[in-house]
């Protein structure tokens, strides 16, 4: 993929701040992910290379981790919290809404590239269930209609483009 | 001037604060008045945010759930006479919830600025980082020893214990490690006391530096808590600026980093966390050594949660023997419990332990949000037993529930209805164990996908025997599960199936047990 070139530089740059950090691949791996929104394959052989790993030890870390993704993320990622708490206050009412609404399953991606679900297990606001996290933005109180309203406005932007 | 206070809390703000914060800034523009709002931490009253309350020489007055369009009703009774305003709760600390709690951890919660050195002091912060310098590092850890503390993260251990093992290995270097990777749904309280009085943590972690000897210390926080992460970045600069990170007189420097995990539930076992500090995949270690002689890289590590180290302060600041006159048993000191789920008043309860599980729930949480009967409280997390109303008058005590097959764990309570479903609920125990589990022992690893079959199978069967054959097979799975597990995450998975198997029999299509 050539366009993973672009993000080089900002690898590289990465590397020369955090290579001597003791423990320094999570740190590395999150600061190339908030630059170029994924761990491009290129970064594998230059962190290997930097931290005198193999790249076997890279992608085993790389792919332990839910958090770390390896393809560009779609425009906007929606976690719908689906643990104990929310699952108490109707958190799979709300997953099989969006599921129907969406197309598609708890962990893709919907048609039109406007919208990235995934599951995620606890966001903490539990005294408030259900929750979820919009482009990083916690929701709390989630209802049937706000969700819809939610979803909806991510999908607008998109075809407004 | 009006003067208000608004929680800068992310459930706070997720509630709405911010759109409250901004809509009477806007409204008072408007009418000309005098207005300033101050972002203060959560009370933990969350049921009731957004909380907004009128800073009087009397004392908090608080409103609330309050929304923007209450705003311009709000600033006229503000104005005016605001008693007899319908969100009016009147004077917040003496909101039944709040004034009946023993705050000691959240003592500072709701009044201060979560940033402001300033607040921190006005209200007996570091009060314990002064009394530690006068004392030796044994004195410290006598101290710790004394209070009775134990360990908060859910397994209970004597924190001294860990400080004098610590303190009495030698090496050239040596870490305080803060587990703050809070994981449990229905559990926050890590999370707001990060968020809103990160100096508390930041003086218990530099308490156990010097006791221990230890020059190094790291905070692992979740990614799901992205304010935490922030805030105690923040809170670390502003100390290191103001000299607590390089304390006068006791000839150890001691610096701190925060590190962010990456959605692993695992790198809460405090093993599988320090193979993540070390950069690696973050699969339990086989103890021993115990992370206290051979933790960190190598080196001896105090790895304590977030409310153990937080609570030091207070222990060093009032005395062991203050501490350890709240509580019961072998159980000192007080827990902040965590209301979730599916319940009328969620939020923050830190009380002595000794209370009883319905005065929790029924009591300070007022029952189910729905208005439905309730059916079951999960407490202590997802690994903790789901507690049947016929036992909710026991005392919640590490030794009391222990003994009805449960556990207390961080605190967090989750409470649901008559509708939820157990038998899938240990399902979903038993699937999210097999999504997390680090891989590295067996009963773990394939236990889950096979427990998650077997209850798949029985559910789906219409056959009595072969039901009744299926929760034999489950009840043995969930023993092995148990005994053989290398760490809590497969050896407490069977908590959850089990009591919803013994309690719940009707949800799995079996007959009560005789």
């Amino acid at each position: 993929m050539p366009d993973e070139l672009n993000h080089l530089p900002l690898i590289q740059r990465v590397l020369a701040r955090e290579k001597d950090t003791p423990g320094a691949l999570l740190p590395i791996l999150h600061a190339i992910q908030a630059g170029a929104g994924y761990i491009p394959d290129i970064a594998v052989g230059e962190i290997a290379h930097a931290l005198n790993l193999s790249q076997a030890e890279v992608r085993g870390v790389l792919s332990f981790y839910h958090d770390f993704r390896t393809t560009p993320p779609a425009r906007h990622t929606l976690r719908l919290c689906r643990a104990e708490s929310c699952q108490s206050r109707g958190a799979e009412a709300l997953a099989a809404q969006l599921r129907e609404q969406l197309g598609m399953d708890d962990h893709g991606r919907s048609e039109d590239g406007a919208l990235d679900l995934r599951p995620v297990y606890c966001l903490g606001a539990c005294a408030c269930s259900p929750a979820l996290e919009l482009d990083g933005q916690l929701h709390a109180r989630v209802t049937p209609e706000r969700l819809r309203a939610l979803v909806a406005s991510c999908r607008e932007e998109v075809k407004a483009c | 001037m009006l003067s208000l206070c608004i929680s800068c809390d992310s459930l706070a703000r997720a509630a709405g604060a911010d759109q409250v914060a901004e809509a009477l800034t806007h409204e008072a523009a408007q009418r000309n008045l005098p207005l300033r709002i101050k972002r203060t931490s959560s009370r933990g009253l969350y049921w009731l945010e957004p909380l907004v309350e009128l800073d009087t020489a009397q004392g908090r007055l608080g409103f609330g759930p309050v929304a923007p369009e209450d705003i311009p009703g709000l600033l006229d009774a503000l104005a005016g006479d605001h008693a007899g305003h319908a969100l009016a709760l009147g004077p917040v600390e003496d909101i039944p919830y709040l004034k009946t709690q023993q705050r000691l951890l959240f003592a500072r919660a709701g009044i201060t600025r979560p940033l402001s050195l300033d607040d921190y002091h006005a209200n007996g912060g570091f009060e314990g980082l002064r009394q530690a310098t006068l004392l030796d590092g044994d004195e410290v850890v006598a101290a710790v020893l004394d209070s009775g503390l134990r360990g908060r993260g859910g397994a209970a251990f004597p924190a001294g214990i860990k400080w004098r093992t610590v303190r009495q290995a030698s090496a050239a270097q040596k870490y305080v490690v803060c587990n703050a990777d809070e994981g449990d749904s229905g559990t926050f309280a890590d999370r707001m006391l990060m968020e809103g009085d990160p100096f508390l943590l930041i003086e218990g972690m530099i308490i156990a530096g010097l006791a221990v000897g230890a020059s190094k210390g790291y905070i692992y926080v979740r990614s799901e808590y992205p304010d935490a992460v922030r805030v105690l970045n923040e809170a670390i600069l502003l100390a290191r600026e103001a000299g607590y990170l390089d304390v006068a007189g006791s000839g150890v420097a001691f610096d701190l980093e925060v590190r962010v995990g990456a959605g692993a539930y695992i790198c809460g076992e405090e093993t599988a966390l320090l193979e993540s500090l070390e950069g690696k995949r973050g699969i339990v270690r086989a103890k021993p050594p115990l992370p206290a002689l051979e933790g960190l890289f190598g080196q001896p590590t105090l790895v304590h949660n977030v409310l153990t180290l937080a609570s030091v302060p207070i222990i060093l600041a009032k005395g062991a023997a203050y501490y350890r006159d709240f509580g019961m048993g072998r159980s000192l000191g007080t827990l902040p419990f965590q209301l979730a789920g599916n319940i009328r008043q969620g939020g923050l309860v830190e009380r002595a332990f000794g209370l009883t599980l319905r005065e929790l729930v029924e009591g300070y949480g007022g029952g189910t949000a729905s208005g439905r009967p309730i059916k079951a409280a999960q407490v202590g997390g997802p690994l903790g037993a789901w507690v049947p109303p016929g036992q909710f008058d026991t005392p919640l005590d590490y030794e009391a529930f222990a003994a009805i097959g449960a556990m207390l764990g961080h605190g967090g309570v989750v409470l649901a209805d008559d509708t939820l479903n157990m038998a899938g609920m240990a399902r979903f125990a038993l699937q999210f164990c097999a999504e997390e589990s680090c891989g590295k022992c067996t009963p773990c690893r394939i236990g889950s996908t096979r427990g998650m079959e077997v209850v798949d199978r029985l559910i789906a069967s219409t056959d009595p025997a072969y039901r009744e054959s299926q929760a034999g097979l489950l009840r043995d799975l969930c023993d092995t599960m148990q005994y053989g597990s290398l760490c809590a995450m497969g050896g407490m998975t069977p908590y959850p199936v089990v009591s919803a198997l013994k309690h719940f029999p009707a949800d799995f299509g079996l007959e009560a047990a005789q």
